[in-house]
């Protein structure tokens, strides 16, 4: 039923093969904990289908239930600018229950973004538009809790374990 | 089965409670759009559940002068708690007593089991309801349907 509106572009952050014949968006809250429960299970996606399958992340801050999700997906947004998006979002993930402003900030400085400017960066809330967007067009697409992931643009219901993502990839991409 | 009542019909008008000493007629509402969301109950999982969800999108509804409802079979203390737990900031409606009446003249009322679809309602400023939707029970609809309805009622 609902479908992605907002096609995967150069303002996304993209991991795997640009030809790849699948793609696999999330839209994830950082502070969400059945995002935490699907990040390892991506990876092992990724590694499963290799070359043929690229992942993109896109925010969707629940900023009403998790009061670090905002700044975590601007954090993540600003370590971007610096090349370093991938590593903050891993980061974040592999450490999601020390998440907290003071966490953002040594992270950032951990992988060697200048500490300053991200916190000048959260405090100005440099980013939040970037993120607000990100919402907003996953809003317009259906996205009806964190995660939701779409499988070439098809919005993937139902239970989001290895085998069931593998088989409703393989399923509508494979 | 009964029909979910259909765009271009009247909404029927009901009197819900809000809180233990609060009632509100659909009615009040006229001269804006209504979003009316049944919901089967409160308290299912956390993440994903439609109503805390809801409360992240309001403000988009609220770019719409639309007012948002949720509206399920639990008693009004049950929605107290929910809504305190959740921190919603918009009112749930207690169908409460007799169990169900609204969602029957909504044609939403699942009677074997005792409770409510999941379904969406726009009503427009007129009291006409504009668009309507029933999910499949387990699928949270999301909000896109509720905006682009609300995108299209006439100015």
């Amino acid at each position: 039923m609902s479908e992605l509106k907002i096609p995967v572009g150069a303002g996304d952050h993209i991991q795997g093969d640009p030809q790849a014949a699948i793609t696999l968006v999330e839209y994830g809250d950082y502070e969400c904990p059945h995002c935490g429960a699907a990040y390892p299970i991506v990876k092992r996606v990724q590694r499963h289908f290799g070359k043929r399958m690229r992942f993109v992340f896109r925010n969707f801050p629940l900023v009403q239930a998790h009061p670090n999700a905002q700044s975590a997906a601007e954090a993540a947004e600003f370590a971007a600018t610096q090349g370093k998006f991938w590593e903050m979002h891993d980061g974040i993930y592999e450490n999601q229950r020390e998440l907290s402003m003071d966490f953002l900030l040594r992270l950032g400085e951990k992988l060697g973004l200048d500490g300053r400017a991200l916190a000048k960066a959260l405090k100005n809330e440099e980013f939040a538009e970037k993120v607000r967007a990100d919402f907003l067009g996953g809003v317009r697409s259906g996205v009806n809790g964190t995660p939701t992931f779409f499988i070439n643009n098809h919005r993937h219901d139902g239970p989001f374990d290895y085998g069931d993502l593998v088989e409703s990839i393989e399923r509508v991409g494979g | 089965m009964p029909q979910i009542l259909a765009p271009g019909t009247k909404a029927p008008d009901f009197t819900l409670a809000v809180t233990a000493d609060q009632k509100l007629s659909l009615s009040e509402l006229r001269g804006q759009p209504v979003v009316l969301a049944f919901y089967p109950a409160d308290w299912s999982p956390v993440c994903g559940d439609q109503m805390a969800f809801y409360n992240e999108i309001l403000p988009e509804f609220q770019k719409h002068k639309a007012e948002l409802m949720g509206i399920s079979v639990d008693g009004v203390w049950c929605h107290a708690a929910f809504a305190e737990a959740r921190h919603l900031h918009f009112p749930l409606l207690a169908d409460f007593e007799p169990k169900g009446a609204v969602a029957r003249k909504y044609g939403v009322y699942r009677e074997n089991d005792g409770i409510c679809e999941r379904a969406l309602f726009v009503i427009d400023k007129n009291g006409t309801i504009a668009w309507s939707y029933c999910s499949p029970i387990a699928v949270n609809p999301g909000a896109d349907g509720i905006l682009q309805a609300l995108e299209a009622l006439p100015k």
